[in-house]
C-alpha cells in the first residue's frame, strides 16, 4: 500500500504525523468532503499530560480503556482464584501466606508465615488480613466478599470498559471514516469517570466490615440493613462506585450513538458499516435506555441504607418490597447481558470474514438479529425470577420471550457458519479466537435452553448450571472475542504485531483450560450444587463432587496464569514486536486506510465509501479484497 | 450428564426429568450438528495455494429455514412445558398435611398445625431444620421467611422456592415416593452463614408417621 515506506522508519509520532500530513498520494480520495477539518493535521505538539493522561484523541481514550480493563480483568481473576481455592479445598490455608495446620491446631509456630500471623494477632489493631483471612483461612463472610467483588469486577469493570470502552473508542471514528467522536471532552470525562468509580469500588475493600457481600446482584433486604451482612460501608461504596461508573457509560453512549449517527463518511450509509460499529451503535442505545434503571435502583438502595426509607424493605407496617429491587436490577440487568455479548458477536463477524476472505453471510439478517436480540432483551428480565415469588403466571410469558432470544441467536449461528462455507480459511490467532468465540457461544446459547424453560429451571435455578451458562457467554464469548479484537487491531494500534507464537500459546492454554474450569459446572448444576456457597463438603448429596471441584480449581488456575502470557506479549510487542505495515491482514473496512500508526485526525483525507464492508473474493476482480474507500472502476490498487 | 441427576423422589416432578432429558438430547443433536458443520468447514475450506472462496452473500432462501426451524422448536417446547409448570406452581386443592417453612438467618423453622389443624394456635409445634412427612401423601407447604430471602431447595424433589419476607406463598406442594432423609438446603445467599442453612426433610412410612405425631402432641 501507499504507505509502506513509512513503517519501517522510527515510530516517532510526530514524525508519523508529518507523514500523515504528507500523505497525499491516495488519488482515489475525494477532497470536497474535507470540509475545513485540516487544522487537525496542523495540530501543535502535545504537552505528555495532554497526550497520554487527559487526551481528547478517542484511539487514546480507547487504549486507556483497554489497559484499565486489563489490569482489573487480574483483580477480578485473582478474587475468583481466591475463592476457587476455598472450593477445592474448604477451611484449607491458602498457599504462600497461610499458616501451618500445626499452628492453626496447637498455636506452634513452625514456618515464618506462622511468625507472621503471630504478630497479626499480638497487635492491637485490627489488620485487614486478620478479619478477612485469619492464618489463611478465607472466612465464609470473606467468600461473599470475594464471588460478590469477582462478578462486579468483571461485569463492569472488565467486559463493557474493554468491549465497549476501548474497541468502541477506537474503532467507531475510524471505522465510520471520521476524525473523532462528536464529543471528545465527553469521552474522556468517561473515562476518569470510570477511573473515580474504581477508585471507589477499590476503596470499598478497605473498610471496616469489608466490602459488599449481597451478591453482584445485590438483592434486597440482604444487601439493604447491614445487619444481615455485618457489611456496613462497603455495600455503600458499591452502589455509588455503580452510580458513577453508569454517568461513564451513560456520557459514553451518548457520544457514540450521536458519532454513528451524524458522522458517518460520505457514502457510508448505515447498511455499509461493518458489523462491529452495528453492534456498537446498539449496544450504546441499550446502555442509555439500561443504565438509569440501574441507577434509579442504587439510588433507592443508598436512601434505604443511609435515610432510613424503606423502597426494598417490608415490615408488617407495610414499606416496600424486596422483589421491586428484583425487578428494577434485572430490567436493567437483561440488557446487561447483551451489552456484554453483542459488541462479541461484532468482533467475532469481523475476524471470521476477514479470514476467511468472504462477505459475511447474510449480513442484513444479521444486523436485524443484533436489532431483534437487543429488543427482546427488554422483555425477559422476569426469567431471573422464576422461582422468586412472582406470579406463577408471568413465568409462562417470560419464557416464550425467552425461548424466543434462540431465534436470531441460530440466525447469528449459522450466519457465522455460512460465512466460512466455501471461504479459504486463513487460521490466523484472531481467527482461532473467532472460531472459539463461535463455539462456545453454541454451548452457552444451548444451556440457555434449559434455564429458559420454567420446569427445568425450578431444578437448576441457583445451581452451578446458571454459573456455567453465564461464563459460557461471557468468558467463552465476550472474552474470546475481546482477545480475538486484540490481536486483529494491535497493528493499528501500535503500529506493530503482537508476537504470534506467544499469541498461539495463550490461545490454546486458554481455550483448554477454560473447558476444563466451565465445562464441569454444568455437571455441577445437575447434581444440585447450588452457587455461593462456601463449602460444598458441608453437604451430604454434595460428598460425590469434591474431585471435581479440586479439578477445576487447578483448570482456573491455569487459566489465570495463561493471562500473564497475553499481558507479557502486548506490553512487549509495543516495543519490540514487529513493526506492522498499514493493513497487514488485507482488510476492507477504513481503520486500515488510516496510516500506521494512527495520527490524530486519523485520516489525511476523509475517504468517501463506495461499498460495502466486506468485499472479499468478488469475482472477476484481481485482488480478493477491494476497499471500502476504492472508487468503482478504478485501476485496482488493493493487494499491491 | 442425565445420570449426575440425584434421585427423584417426586410423584409431581417426574416431568422435570423428561423435560430434562428431551432438551438435553435436542441440545446434544444440535451441538453435534453444529460443531460437526463447523469443523467440517474449517478443513474443507481452509486457505490453500492457487483457490480462491467464493463470493456468496448470503441465500433468504436459507434464512427462512433456519428461522422457522427454529422457532418451531423452541415453541414446541414452550408448548410442552406450560402446562407443567402450571400444575407445578399452583397451589394443591386438597392437601393432606400442610407445614409452614419459616426461613431466618441461618435454619429453616417447620411449624406443624397440630391436632386442630390451623397454624397460629397453641397447639403448634414448631422444629428447627426437620421436616417429617409420610409418603405418598399430599404436602402444602407455606413458605415465608423473617429476615431475608432464603430458597427452599430439596433436590430429591426437584422442589425449589425463594421464601420471601412478609409472605406467605401457598403454592408449594410435593408428594414423596421414598422413606429417607434428605436435605433442604438454602439456594439464595442469605448472608455470611449462607453455607450452613441446611434442613432435613424426613420421609416416614404412614405407620412411622403416625408414631411420630403421637410421641410429638402426646403431652
Amino acid at each position: 500500500m501507499q504507505e509502506n515506506e513509512n513503517i519501517s522508519h522510527e515510530h516517532d509520532d510526530d514524525e508519523q504525523h508529518e507523514h500523515a500530513h504528507d500523505d497525499n498520494d491516495t488519488p482515489q480520495h475525494t477532497h470536497e468532503h474535507d470540509d475545513g477539518q485540516h487544522e487537525h493535521e496542523h495540530h501543535h505538539e502535545e504537552s505528555f499530560i495532554r497526550k497520554y493522561i487527559f487526551s481528547l484523541d478517542h484511539k487514546m481514550i480507547g487504549k486507556q480503556f483497554l489497559v484499565y480493563g486489563l489490569i482489573m480483568l487480574f483483580v477480578g481473576g485473582g478474587l475468583a482464584l481466591l475463592f476457587r481455592w476455598q472450593l477445592a479445598y474448604p477451611g484449607r490455608p491458602l498457599p504462600i501466606i497461610g499458616a501451618s495446620q500445626q499452628y492453626i491446631d496447637e498455636g506452634e509456630i513452625v514456618t515464618s508465615n506462622d511468625k507472621r500471623w503471630d504478630k497479626i494477632f499480638e497487635s492491637e489493631k485490627e489488620e485487614l488480613m486478620e478479619t478477612h483471612f485469619p492464618n489463611g483461612v478465607i472466612e465464609d463472610k470473606t467468600y461473599n466478599m470475594l464471588f460478590t467483588m469477582h462478578a462486579t469486577i468483571m461485569v463492569f469493570f472488565v467486559v463493557v470498559p474493554i468491549l465497549v470502552g476501548a474497541f468502541g473508542n477506537f474503532l467507531i471514528p475510524l471505522m465510520i471514516g471520521t476524525r473523532d467522536m462528536a464529543f471528545p471532552i465527553l469521552n474522556m470525562l468517561s473515562f476518569w469517570l470510570a477511573v473515580l468509580a474504581a477508585i471507589v469500588m477499590a476503596a470499598g475493600f478497605f473498610v471496616p466490615g469489608g466490602h459488599a457481600g449481597a451478591g453482584w446482584t445485590g438483592y434486597a433486604p440482604l444487601s439493604v440493613d447491614p445487619q444481615w451482612t455485618d457489611v456496613g460501608w462497603g455495600q455503600n461504596l458499591w452502589a455509588i462506585s455503580l452510580l458513577i461508573q453508569g454517568f461513564s457509560s451513560l456520557v459514553g453512549s451518548i457520544n457514540y450513538i450521536t458519532t454513528v449517527i451524524n458522522m458517518r463518511a460520505p457514502g457510508m450509509t448505515f447498511f455499509r458499516l461493518p458489523l462491529v460499529i452495528w453492534s456498537l451503535f446498539i449496544v450504546a442505545i441499550l446502555l442509555l435506555l439500561a443504565f438509569p434503571v440501574l441507577s434509579s435502583a442504587l439510588a433507592l438502595l443508598i436512601f434505604d441504607r443511609l435515610a432510613g426509607t424503606t423502597f426494598f424493605t417490608t415490615t408488617t407496617e407495610g414499606g416496600g418490597d424486596p422483589l421491586l429491587w428484583q425487578h428494577l436490577f434485572w430490567f436493567f440487568g437483561h440488557p446487561e447481558v447483551y451489552i456484554l455479548i453483542l459488541p462479541g458477536m461484532g468482533i467475532a463477524s469481523e475476524l471470521i470474514a476477514v479470514n476467511s476472505r468472504k462477505p459475511i453471510f447474510g449480513y442484513r439478517s444479521m444486523v436485524y438479529a443484533m436489532i431483534a436480540i437487543a429488543f427482546l432483551g427488554w422483555i425477559v428480565w422476569g426469567h431471573h425470577m422464576f422461582q422468586s415469588g412472582m406470579r406463577p403466571g408471568m413465568g409462562s410469558f417470560f419464557m416464550t420471550t425467552t425461548m424466543l432470544i434462540a431465534v436470531p441467536s441460530a440466525i447469528k449461528t449459522f450466519n457465522w457458519l455460512g460465512t466460512m462455507f466455501r471461504g479459504s480459511i486463513r487460521f490466523t490467532t484472531p481467527m482461532l479466537h473467532g472460531i472459539a468465540f463461535v463455539s462456545m457461544f453454541v454451548i452457552g446459547g444451548l444451556s440457555g435452553i434449559y434455564m429458559a424453560n420454567t420446569p427445568v429451571d425450578i431444578y437448576i435455578h441457583d445451581t452451578y448450571y446458571i454459573v456455567a451458562h453465564i461464563h459460557y457467554v461471557v468468558f467463552g464469548g465476550s472474552l474470546f472475542a475481546m482477545f480475538g479484537g486484540i490481536v486483529f487491531w494491535y497493528p493499528k494500534m501500535y503500529g506493530r504485531y503482537m508476537n504470534d507464537t506467544l499469541s498461539k500459546i495463550h490461545f490454546w492454554i486458554t481455550f483448554i483450560a477454560f473447558n476444563c474450569t466451565f465445562f464441569p459446572m454444568h455437571i455441577l448444576g445437575v447434581g444440585g450444587h447450588m452457587r455461593r456457597i462456601a463449602n460444598p463438603q458441608f453437604y451430604d448429596f454434595l460428598q460425590g463432587f469434591e474431585g471435581m471441584n479440586i479439578f477445576i480449581t487447578m483448570s482456573a488456575f491455569t487459566l489465570g496464569f495463561a493471562q500473564l502470557i497475553l499481558v507479557f506479549n502486548f506490553f512487549w510487542s509495543m516495543k519490540l514486536g514487529k513493526v506492522a505495515e498499514k493493513n497487514p491482514w488485507n482488510v476492507t473496512t477504513l481503520e486500515w486506510e488510516a496510516p500506521t500508526p494512527v495520527p490524530h485526525g486519523n485520516f489525511a483525507q476523509i475517504p468517501t465509501v463506495y461499498r460495502g464492508p466486506y468485499e472479499y473474493s468478488v469475482p472477476g476482480e484481481e485482488s480478493d479484497w477491494i476497499p471500502q474507500a476504492q472508487p468503482e472502476h478504478a485501476p485496482a490498487s488493493a493487494g499491491d | 450428564m442425565l445420570g449426575w441427576l440425584p434421585e427423584n423422589i417426586s410423584e409431581y416432578a417426574q416431568g422435570i426429568d423428561t423435560l430434562f432429558a428431551l432438551i438435553y438430547w435436542i441440545t446434544v443433536v444440535v451441538f453435534v450438528l453444529v460443531m460437526g458443520t463447523l469443523i467440517a468447514f474449517l478443513i474443507m475450506y481452509r486457505h490453500r495455494e492457487g483457490h480462491r472462496a467464493e463470493y456468496i452473500e448470503g441465500s433468504t432462501k436459507l434464512e427462512i429455514v433456519w428461522t422457522t426451524a427454529t422457532t418451531v422448536i423452541v415453541f414446541g417446547l414452550a408448548m410442552l412445558s406450560f402446562p407443567q409448570w402450571n400444575n407445578l406452581k399452583s397451589a394443591p386443592d386438597n392437601p393432606d398435611y400442610v407445614v409452614q417453612v419459616r426461613g431466618e438467618q441461618f435454619n429453616w423453622y417447620m411449624i406443624y398445625p397440630g391436632p386442630d389443624n390451623e397454624i397460629g394456635t397453641e397447639d403448634d409445634l414448631e422444629l428447627e431444620n426437620e421436616l417429617h412427612v409420610p409418603e405418598d401423601k399430599l404436602i402444602q407447604i407455606i413458605l415465608t421467611s423473617k429476615d431475608v430471602i432464603h430458597s427452599f431447595f430439596i433436590p430429591n424433589l426437584r422442589l425449589k422456592q425463594d421464601a420471601l419476607p412478609n409472605r406467605f406463598l401457598d403454592n408449594i406442594k410435593f408428594q414423596a415416593t421414598k422413606p429417607g432423609t434428605y436435605e433442604i438446603p438454602c439456594a439464595e445467599l442469605c448472608g455470611f452463614g449462607h453455607t450452613t442453612m441446611v434442613g432435613f426433610l424426613h420421609v416416614h412410612t404412614q405407620e412411622e408417621y403416625d408414631a411420630w405425631v403421637k410421641e410429638q402432641w402426646s403431652e
